[in-house]
């Protein structure tokens, strides 16, 4: 299977702490993955890394099928390159309609003279309708981001994301704080998504991940402890003592 | 199928009716061609309450819009006035001296006449030489670009450094007011080739222009008029669109929109040169209606209250920026200007040249705590409830 991306051997430490040690890992170009593991893993630095956040002491993170580094490049250049970040706390455009959020996020050419003089075509419109249903926004449109619930903000984030047709999509926590029914619909959202491009669910909730039906990589101390579906690493001895035993 | 830009924003059809209006009852009643109801030195305080409400617009671009608390905007509308005052004053000083030379027997050489004008000029700070910078005082053309130019470089140079190093909030504010100190610091020096304190003078009156003020004061009113129309039509313009959905979300959020894939600081460097150059462009026809400029004109404290202004307006509302420049532009000018009566307390009498700025501060205060959408909100509020009423809901 062709690579999208490889993370190999990187670490990173803060005031000497290593949040990330020796942590090598690869993902498919269309595959659904879940990363799990206890609080201070190394989780969202992993994601820090991957969308140019932050920078590793040493390591490579080799990308596409071009095999270029993403450690050279700035965060916008990488979510250009086409990988999709979305935060734990739903981050939307809260002042602004969900037409104009998702518009914003379409991939179009992002120089602002370029976007000085763009105005939506009908074809781009109509892109916003589609991902609108995709999410079930719909009947949502016109109306200001910031009166949204907390599940339609997280899923008009998602939206966004698809927005930019990334190939890679980093999902943090998105089923935090939602109902039964609204983690269903998040759940389809995030298969259909994975049919494409390759999609990167971090998540604490293991009922979430095994609805995801997913291989899934357990982080601990900033490596990979072990890696496989959930039944078998929630079998696995070293899984149970640092993570589900306690 | 598009409709025109207009269409889609009725407000700015208003404004720019209500600037024509108000225009056209000021000419009516001015004293170079009306009723002489309003005098000429009221006519150039309006001219000049004009060019306050571009600086604010661009003030409230750079602030309500993109997030950015610039408080250093002065001093780009300082040096677009410094800019178009070394014309002015190089152009009539040359005429004067061009005029008295010609008594004498002698046709005067053509480096006399410049070593006069120098004189003439560098007088009071002890030279008579040509600073450098006046290189290209005597061709207007020139002069009017540099007054976008210079402006426009200072602000593209200093908001490269500042925005590439990720200085954001606090942090670039007070570099901001460090900017506009530096700047008025050096200014201050006899060296600086500006005249030091006594900066430039007379640029009230226009080279090879017979026309009286009472003329000159409208013609600048006009001209004040139809900048702000402009700028107003192109800040309108620009937050309308994609790029204004951006710059929102830089000032809501700014994560999400560099990780959306947009280049953060491009965009903070492309609106905060843009609005220095229509700061620039306010001040250059600003000191002409002043007559005079001087480093104290870009002290920090200015551009303090030019964020004052937007605020008490109504940040993120251009009609905001523009009411609250010109309502507590003119407020000033009446308080400190000695005209509102004194309020006798029996105890203590206020006397409002003192006590102005007391009040500004607290009304900054009131509008911080409790309305934070400031004059424009109230606009707002009515609009909807006039709306609401139409639809019958």
């Amino acid at each position: 299977m062709s690579m999208l991306l490889e993370v190999s051997g990187v670490s990173v430490s803060f005031d000497g702490f290593k949040a990330i040690n020796n942590l090598s890992f690869n993902i498919g170009s269309a595959e659904l993955r879940a990363i799990i593991g206890p609080n201070g893993a190394g989780k969202t630095t992993f994601m820090d890394i991957v969308t140019g956040k932050t920078r590793p002491d040493e390591g490579r993170v080799i990308w596409g099928e071009k095999s270029v580094s993403l450690l050279k490049m700035s965060e916008a250049q990488i979510a250009q390159s086409g990988v999709g970040r979305k935060f734990q706390k739903p981050t939307v455009f809260e002042d602004q309609t969900v037409q104009e959020n998702l518009l914003v996020a379409l991939k179009k050419p992002r120089g602002w003279l370029a976007v000085l003089g763009y105005r939506p075509t009908v074809e781009d419109l109509g892109r916003v309708d589609a991902l609108a249903e995709e999410i079930g926004l719909t009947d949502q449109l016109s109306r200001l981001a910031g009166e949204l619930s907390h599940g339609q903000k997280q899923w008009l984030e998602i939206g966004m994301l698809l927005a930019q047709e990334p190939r890679l999509l980093l999902v943090d926590e998105p089923a935090a704080g939602m109902t039964v029914t609204e983690r269903q619909h998040t759940t389809d959202i995030l298969v259909e998504a994975a049919k494409t491009r390759a999609v990167v669910v971090v998540e604490h909730d293991m009922e979430f991940v095994r609805r995801l039906n997913c291989k899934v990589t357990v982080l601990h101390e900033g490596s990979v402890l072990a890696e496989g579906s959930l039944d078998h690493v929630t079998a696995n001895q070293d899984v149970i003592d640092v993570y589900l035993g306690r | 199928m598009q409709r025109s830009f207009i269409a889609r924003n009725p407000s700015v059809l208003i404004f720019l009716s209500l600037l024509a209006l108000f225009t056209l009852v000021v000419t009516v009643l001015s004293e170079g061609v009306g009723s002489g109801l309003i005098s000429t030195s009221f006519i150039k305080t309006l001219g000049k309450t004009l060019c306050l409400c571009l600086i604010a617009v661009a003030m409230d671009l750079i602030w309500g819009f993109a997030g950015i608390l610039s408080l250093g905007h002065f001093a780009f509308f300082g040096l677009g006035g410094y800019m178009i005052g070394m014309w002015l004053m190089y152009e009539r000083t040359r005429l004067i001296v061009v005029d008295s030379l010609s008594q004498t027997e002698i046709p005067p050489t053509e480096a006399e006449v410049v070593d006069a004008i120098g004189t003439q000029i560098f007088g009071v700070v002890g030279s008579s030489e040509f600073p450098l910078i006046w290189g290209f005082a005597d061709s207007l053309t020139l002069q009017l670009m540099l007054v976008v130019l210079v402006p426009g470089l200072l602000a593209l140079v200093f908001g490269w450094l500042a925005f590439r190093s990720r200085v954001t909030g606090v942090y670039l504010s007070i570099l901001t007011q460090a900017m506009t100190l530096a700047l008025a610091l050096y200014l201050f020096q006899n060296d600086s080739g500006l005249r030091g304190n006594n900066g430039l003078s007379g640029l009230q009156n226009l080279p090879g222009v017979t026309a009286s003020q009472d003329l000159v004061s409208l013609w600048f009113l006009w001209a004040s008029a139809f900048a702000l129309g402009a700028g107003y039509l192109l800040a309108a313009w620009v937050v309308s669109g994609k790029f204004g959905s951006v710059i929102r979300g830089i000032r809501d959020n700014e994560a999400r929109v560099r990780f959306l894939g947009y280049s953060v600081e491009a965009y903070k460097l492309a609106i905060f040169t843009l609005t220095a150059c229509i700061a620039a462009i306010a001040g250059a026809l600003y000191y002409p209606q002043a007559g005079i400029i001087n480093p104290a004109e870009i002290a920090p404290i200015a551009s303090i209250y030019l964020a004052v202004w937007v605020a008490i307006g109504g940040r993120g509302r251009l009609y905001g920026a523009v009411i609250g420049a010109a309502f507590v532009s003119l407020l000033s000018t009446w308080f400190t200007g000695g005209q509102a009566p004194d309020l006798p307390l029996g105890f203590y009498t206020v006397k409002w040249v003192d006590w102005w700025l007391v009040l500004l501060g607290l009304s900054f205060v009131a509008v911080t705590l409790f309305a934070p959408k400031g004059i424009g909100g109230l606009i707002d509020l009515i609009a909807q409830r006039a709306s609401k009423k139409e639809t019958g809901q």
